[in-house]
């Protein structure tokens, strides 16, 4: 008989395949950082071969070290951005839920006043003030995704808060901060891990368009948004391959990300046993 | 030990329609009380004022006199009608059974709880399972009353039976006095000494 597989299982492989391959690409680009930057005019413009999987470019430069390494420092964007960002929003989510109505109100507007900008013009402002960069891009992205999850986390604590087990738990002669950590935490790590987890891909396509709109990292560094703007040029020239395998890396990369944190959403929730 | 409720009136909202006015009662802890009504009339509304879950909008809960304890310990628990809702579904039952306090390992295992149900998850047991769960976890130590709404009305008929044999010796043995809030007159019939109609 032919053994099926559950959901639960396909989920935490799916999970370890993904954090596999976004740690080896990250260690990866670190490796080839060097390698990435070496020019040599006896092998510019070379269509993809086995010597050099993604080619060349103008410059020599062997493209398969460029992309690994502009996908390494965008993970590494990634995870710092998110990380700032889901921190920021489990505090002022927390803040909006516990501290009473004038916090609450203070907070939503923030959160309004966040969304209601378009996302990627925000980002640039911010980055542009900062003076472009690592760090603008790290703090225009955290600064511009944390609300989301925010709003999440504080409908997640008011609802809990109105929950029978809870009010339960109260008469039962439990202290807030038990109950917190008892009942509360349960639910909201979840919230928080898969926020965390799907913010990534976010965080990566926004650095990947502000660089390319040229508002991000600067030129020399390999990143996937630099390299996937100057490869603009060459295009018409028909060098196709120093657009397409980077982008195709970071779809790749983007798509792990969100399969991995669906899978981990999966996971976490007692719910898909059953499925 | 005796629980009053003195000239309990209650509104949801501030202006709306009141769901009953002046309702008087006192149970004491040796008694077992039914409360009849018809739906809507706001029996749990009653149970959730006298065991603290809600506010009255005037009059006062009194135990020995006393208005019931805002923080620590409730000694009228309540029981509730839904125990899917009464239960964190993202605890395993050991940790939901830990939040009552100092239940004796007796209660437990008279209530029929399996051991291998305390390592489940709520939505892997059914109704009945749960609702055992829920009166262990209000039979702590210190408990004087106990409220019961509802607590039968979705369960099979040897459930049922066996969770009522077990509750009226319990709080037979212990002196905890017990309100029962229930549809079925064949059931309060045969539970309760006292009926209070509302």
């Amino acid at each position: 008989m032919k053994t099926k597989m559950n959901q639960r299982k396909k989920a935490k492989i799916l999970l370890a395949v993904a954090v596999f391959f976004l740690a080896a690409v990250a260690v990866a680009g670190i490796i080839c950082h060097d390698a990435a930057m070496v020019t040599d005019f006896s092998r510019k413009n070379l269509p993809p071969s086995l010597a050099y999987p993604f080619g060349t470019d103008w410059l020599g430069r062997n493209m398969f070290y460029r992309t690994l390494t502009g996908l390494s420092m965008s993970i590494l964007i990634g995870v710092c951005a998110a990380g700032v960002s889901v921190v920021m929003a489990l505090i002022l989510g927390l803040a909006a839920a516990t501290l009473g109505k004038k916090a609450d109100s203070v907070i939503t507007f923030l959160i309004d006043l966040v969304m209601g900008i378009p996302h990627i013009l925000l980002l640039l402002l911010i980055s542009f003030a900062l003076g472009k960069g690592l760090r603008g891009v790290i703090v225009g992205v955290a600064l511009t995704h944390w609300t989301s999850l925010a709003r999440l986390i504080r409908g997640e604590v008011l609802q809990l808060k109105q929950s029978e087990y809870i009010q339960i738990a109260r008469k039962l002669g439990h202290s807030n901060l038990e109950i917190a950590r008892k009942h509360m935490l349960v639910h909201l790590l979840p919230q928080f891990l898969v926020g965390l987890v799907l913010m990534f891909p976010h965080a990566i396509l926004h650095e990947s368009s502000i660089t390319f709109l040229g508002f991000g990292l600067s030129t020399e560094q390999p990143a996937i948004g630099v390299i996937l703007s100057e490869s603009m040029k060459y295009l018409i020239m028909g060098k196709w391959w120093l657009a397409l395998f980077p982008g195709i890396m970071l779809v790749l990369t983007v798509v792990l990300f969100d399969l991995g944190g669906t899978s981990l959403r999966k996971i976490l929730d007692p719910n898909s046993v059953h499925k | 030990m005796i629980l009053e409720g003195r000239n309990l009136t209650f509104a949801y909202e501030e202006k709306e329609r009141e769901v009953f006015t002046n309702v008087n009662l006192s149970v004491e802890s040796s008694e077992r009380v039914a409360v009849l009504g018809p739906s809507g009339f706001g029996k749990t509304t009653l149970c959730k004022i006298l065991a603290g879950y809600l506010k009255p909008k005037s009059g006062e809960v009194l135990i020995d006199g006393r208005p019931l304890p805002e923080k620590g310990y409730c000694p009228v628990q309540m029981i509730w009608q839904h125990p899917e809702r009464a239960v964190n579904p993202r605890l395993r039952l050991r940790d939901t059974l830990a939040d009552g306090r100092d239940v004796e390992e007796r209660v437990v295992r008279e209530l029929g709880i399996e051991t291998d149900w305390m390592n489940r998850y709520p939505q892997e047991l059914s109704g009945g399972e749960l609702q055992r769960f829920c009166i262990a976890r209000a039979l702590g130590k210190d408990t004087k009353f106990l409220i019961a709404d509802e607590i039968s009305t979705m369960l099979d008929l040897i459930t049922q039976s066996q969770i009522w044999t077990f509750l009226l010796k319990e709080v037979e043995s212990r002196g905890i006095g017990l309100i029962v809030v229930s549809h079925s007159e064949p059931l309060l019939n045969r539970v309760a000494q006292r009926k209070i109609i509302f």
